[in-house]
């Protein structure tokens, strides 16, 4: 072969044609390769161009994100917590103050499964610049705690350590000590109502814990409270900080799904704890719990008692069940996301089937509300004994947006509008044409199947700018915000008056078996 | 009579074969890099077997996601071009091995461990990776880039001696067994 013979002077040259052919053989695959692979490529970006064009709408975070610049916090403010149970706990450690304890678990978490990122996200915390400087709880282990938590030095952003809170038996001393300029309250329901009303009447700013109120007349009183007194009011309703939320009303603004008229909500959780079977604390006893106080804004006083005390969701007299707690989330999402309001009438049933604990509040609820001036209707159906993740839907005729930690958007085969596209196969309706999944680069995983549920809904942490954050601490820091500059909160007075209106007259028509309406005029659920 | 395919034969074979495994390679590295939202964290936090507590806690790092993305995609275009032209293609080879290794610890189909994204076909022990990675072990034991590859200019230069075409021989060697 010519290839074998001894090299001589320079080889390049001396390799017959045949052996650089030879060599050079991969050159029109990769011709091939080429051509195709731009085909497709100009192919795919025509589609999607046109695609994003007919949308209107980005593939990039939300245009208006609130928080993503952090002003910088002047004046420091002293806060009160009152109620420092789970979420109380929770609230403080999102305003900056994590109990030790926790800190070593969350340690411990991450050591054990390095995606737990709880603790990295709680260190990453901005320092909002303020002091928990007085605590009220009834139990006096939590009081503790609370105090605990107050004094820490080990605080996100390089927050300096504070003097220890000072506990208050009663709330109305915590109000009146001068110690306080805004409050927390994250107490059982039953109580959010004569706590902020007395707050208002002194001008203090207050966070308050979902539900807004148990009742509706409470939800009226503290309604017309914070109006007069003007003060700077938060629901903790965490989700108004989700990415992925801000983005739906992006989707929905733009028109892409066409009339809505059905939206679908749901909870779906299957484990004891996510059914409100909370711990009952060893150290609980008539002794370290103030029972008489506990109970009284209750409707029905009764003998002492742990379950009620520690798993008070269980319970009407102290909050409304699912309506409360969880409904009260997937609304106000919705009303974020379309600006719902109350709406004209609903239909409610359920029951106590699973968890035959002795509880009355049901833990299988489904609602069904009209919004006739809207053409839709909003559907809440949930169960705590399924634990089959169903999500968030808003149906369009064009298309359908699905709501969880990611968003979704699905071109209806019938759309009209998406019609020519469906038909030139742009748009493909078996597959979502538009997917949105805040802070996709690195995940993180999330430990108990309540934590996912709540993960799921953007209700644990949001991202900014692709950094995890959490949505309570940014919800804290709106609150703190408006305080100190003025301006208002996401979920303000008005919003936390829909969203009380709205669970209660589920609530109502579950208890009485009927239809309940709205009447916006003379402001009663008739 | 046993039939013995020719040597024109099983050296078009391993051509066939080393290029093909090119163009996947290429294209999957090029498809990764046109995807702004590709990243391989979701496939590494769901890995199973050994190795878990490694991929999984590069999953849960911002940074080193960041950096096994770029060797990855990367890693493919490189790999993919030097199989395709017949350019490095030992060390293209190699490196193909060591990135379908990792692939398949990071996930492999063994008994009882199933993973939430869906395979496309069914596997037991064996799936397409550790098939692809068996198809590049042969492309490195039958090299066929000094006859019909870039590599054969490269050779030329550095020895100064025109390379033997090996694979016919070595092929035609043991192909009656």
């Amino acid at each position: 072969m010519t290839d074998q013979k001894k090299p001589t002077g320079n080889e390049w040259l001396t390799m017959s044609r045949r052996s650089v052919l030879k060599a050079l053989v991969s050159v029109p695959v990769f011709g091939v390769f080429f051509v195709e692979f731009l085909r497709k490529k100009a192919g795919d970006d025509v589609k999607r161009r046109a695609l994003l064009a007919e949308l209107g709408v980005s593939e990039s975070g939300p245009a208006v994100i609130r928080n993503a610049i952090s002003r910088p916090p002047g004046k420091r403010i002293r806060l009160g917590i009152i109620g420092y149970g789970g979420e109380g706990e929770s609230l403080v450690r999102h305003a900056g103050f994590a109990h030790p304890d926790w800190i070593d678990e969350a340690r411990k978490n991450h050591d054990d499964d390095p995606r737990d990122k709880e603790l990295e996200t709680y260190l990453g915390q901005d320092d909002l610049n303020v002091a928990v400087t007085a605590v009220c709880d009834l139990f006096d282990v939590r009081a503790e705690r609370a105090i605990a938590a107050s004094q820490v030095t080990q605080r996100p952003g390089g927050g300096a350590a504070n003097p220890p809170a000072k506990r208050f038996k009663r709330y109305t001393d915590l109000l009146a000590s001068g110690e306080v300029d805004a409050v927390i309250v994250a107490t059982p329901d039953h109580w959010h109502a004569r706590i902020t009303i007395d707050a208002a009447s002194r001008g203090i700013p207050v966070y308050c814990e979902k539900c807004m109120t148990r009742t509706e007349a409470e939800a009226v009183a503290m309604h017309d409270a914070v109006k007069r007194s003007k003060i700077v009011f938060q629901l903790g309703h965490q989700n108004r900080q989700s990415e992925s939320h801000q983005k739906a009303r992006e989707v929905v603004n733009a028109k892409i799904l066409g009339p809505i008229t059905l939206i679908e909500s749901t909870t779906n959780r299957n484990s004891p704890w996510g059914a409100w079977v909370w711990d009952i604390h060893p150290q609980g006893n008539p002794q370290t719990i103030d029972w008489a106080q506990f109970q009284e804004p209750a409707a029905r006083r009764v003998p002492f008692s742990l379950e009620r005390f520690f798993r008070w969701r269980c319970w009407m007299d102290y909050g409304t069940g699912l309506s409360g707690d969880l409904l009260s989330h997937e609304y106000d999402a919705v009303n974020m996301i379309l600006g719902l309001g109350i709406p004209k009438s609903v239909v409610a049933s359920g029951g106590v089937y699973y968890f035959k604990d002795g509880r009355d509040a049901p833990d299988v609820f489904q609602a069904v509300y009209e919004y006739p001036d809207r053409d839709l209707t909003f559907v809440y159906s949930a169960t705590l004994a399924n634990g089959n993740n169903r999500g968030l839907v808003f149906m369009g005729h064009d298309a359908s947006l699905r709501v969880s930690g990611a968003l979704t958007v699905s071109a209806d085969g019938e759309s009209t509008r998406f019609a020519d596209k469906i038909q030139s196969g742009t748009i493909d309706p078996s597959r979502p044409m538009f997917t949105y999944r805040p802070g996709s680069k690195g995940i993180d995983a999330v430990t108990s199947a309540t934590a996912e549920y709540f993960a799921s809904r953007g209700l644990l942490y949001t991202y900014r700018g692709g950094r995890r954050v959490s949505a309570y601490h940014l919800h804290i820091g709106e609150w703190l915000d408006a305080i100190r500059n003025g301006g208002d909160t996401s979920c303000n007075i008005d919003r936390g008056f829909e969203e009380a209106i709205t669970c209660h007259m589920a609530t109502r028509s579950y208890l009485e078996g009927r239809k309940v309406t709205w009447d916006p005029v003379r402001r009663r659920i008739v | 009579m046993p039939w013995t395919p020719s040597p024109r034969f099983q050296v078009g074979t391993m051509v066939a074969l080393r290029v093909l495994i090119g163009w996947h390679f290429l294209y999957e590295g090029l498809a990764k890099l046109l995807n702004p939202y590709w990243t391989s964290a979701g496939y590494l936090a769901e890995s199973q077997w050994w190795f878990k507590g490694v991929f999984v806690a590069i999953a849960a790092s911002p940074g080193a996601v960041t950096v096994v993305d770029y060797v990855n995609m990367w890693g493919q275009v490189v790999i993919g071009l030097g199989l395709m032209f017949g350019l490095f293609t030992r060390w293209s080879a190699i490196g193909g091995i060591v990135l379908l290794a990792l692939y398949y610890i990071a996930a492999p189909p063994f008994v009882g461990y199933t993973y939430p994204i869906p395979a496309e076909g069914s596997y037991l022990i064996v799936n397409k990776v550790l098939i692809e990675l068996a198809a590049l072990l042969a492309v490195l034991a039958y090299p066929t880039e000094q006859s019909f590859g870039l590599d054969r200019f490269l050779a030329r230069k550095k020895s100064g001696s025109i390379p033997e075409p090996l694979a016919p021989a070595v092929l035609e060697s043991t192909g009656h067994d």
